[in-house]
């Protein structure tokens, strides 16, 4: 005996295409892709979160607004189409290497963090 | 509340505000896991929880008038007790009409809310604040569609089109008026169901011609009436008895 159920997602089944057809999906014929960044409080940066697909900008925030704002603080949403991001090669990341013997350069020695630690100490703080 | 006719304008209020959204977010949820992108099905999926939520606080707020706590409200009443307006309680069908539908609630919602905001009711005044960013949301997600799709295909502005043909004259059941009507307007706590609709049909009078789209004639606004008297189409019992399946297996369970 076959039920038909109410749940759509059973019922619909039935209405896949036939395993023998063939889908082609050109370039572009579908949506296109927008890199989504978050900003948690007004005056903060916003930080790359993901991507979503979406026709417009327009769509793509409000793709983005619930797919990356709908937990946890959210002042604000950028979509960037990812086709507009310029990005170095990953064969060229050898430009990043530094010397070991160039240590002056980095931030390392700088004592601050250490004097807000005794600071908070003295103060009660953890 | 100073009087006990006051007390009854509000409580029928409530429940009909919260019966249509208990029941739009359920109709709403059944488009989870077959939205017909993977980040609508997100969002509209978000949109259904954010209504269940509304319904809850709205029980929330009439258990604490003295009706029974908002789980028995929700899932244990009949469905003539059920004050929900017909046009929630149609079956989703393809996806143009519930997103037609969920144009035509909303807008309606998002009025109702902005109403609430003033209401006399403080308790109903805050939740209606509370609440006025997710529907401003709602709202914006069903222009987007709306807009997106009227400037598609032929086949997707024939949909919506179609859409709005046949649910138009139903979506004016969500203004129904009820028995105390005056009386919530007397005093300031709610504006009326006539001033809700003349507002709403103005906004989406605008919006449908600015994107192309022609509004159907209705001759008589009050045919889909009944819902908020407990008569229903015979779309909503099956989704109520599918909605309580698993508490009534196991009667007084604890979850």
């Amino acid at each position: 005996m076959k039920t038909v159920s109410l749940d759509p997602r059973i019922s619909r089944i039935s209405d896949l295409p036939d395993q023998d057809e063939t889908i082609i999906v050109e370039r572009q014929e579908g949506w296109i892709t927008y890199e989504v960044f978050h900003q948690k409080k007004t005056g903060t940066q916003h930080t790359h979160v993901g991507i979503v697909h979406a026709p417009n900008p327009e769509m793509a925030i409000v793709f983005a607004k619930e797919s990356f704002g709908r937990r946890g603080a959210t002042s604000n949403i950028w979509v960037v189409k990812s086709e507009d991001v310029t990005a170095l090669d990953y064969t060229d990341s050898d430009i990043f290497d530094t010397t070991a013997e160039k240590t002056y350069r980095d931030a390392s020695f700088y004592k601050t963090r250490d004097k807000i630690d005794q600071l908070k100490e003295s103060e009660g703080h953890e | 509340m100073s009087n006990p006719e006051q007390y009854s304008a509000i409580k029928e209020l409530l429940y009909k505000m919260a019966d249509d959204q208990l029941i739009i977010g359920h109709r709403n949820s059944e488009w989870t896991g077959i939205g017909p992108v993977l980040e609508e099905d997100i969002a509209f999926g978000s949109m259904a929880q954010d209504k269940v939520g509304h319904a809850y606080n709205f029980y929330q707020l009439l258990h604490e008038m003295g009706e029974a706590d908002p789980d028995t409200i929700a899932f244990q009443r009949d469905e003539k007790d059920f004050k929900c307006s017909h046009l929630v309680e149609l079956p989703i069908g393809e996806f143009d009409f519930t997103l037609v539908r969920h144009f035509l609630f909303d807008h309606a919602e998002y009025i109702r809310f902005e109403i609430l905001a003033s209401s006399s009711f403080e308790p109903l005044a805050n939740l209606a604040k509370k609440y006025k960013g997710e529907i401003k949301y709602h709202i914006f997600h069903a222009n987007t569609w709306i807009k997106q799709l009227m400037n598609g295909s032929e086949e997707s502005k024939a949909r919506i089109q179609s859409s709005f043909n046949e649910l138009l004259a139903t979506s004016f059941s969500i203004f129904e008026p009820g028995p105390f009507e005056d009386l919530l307007i007397q005093e300031n706590i709610f504006g009326g169901e006539k001033a809700l609709e003349t507002k709403w049909f103005e906004t989406i009078n605008t919006i449908a011609s600015d994107n192309g789209i022609k509004l159907p004639e209705v001759s008589d606004r009050t045919i889909a009436y009944g819902g908020r008297k407990g008569y229903h189409t015979e779309f909503l019992k099956p989704m109520l008895l599918e909605m309580t399946e698993v508490l009534r297996s196991e009667p007084g369970a604890e979850w």
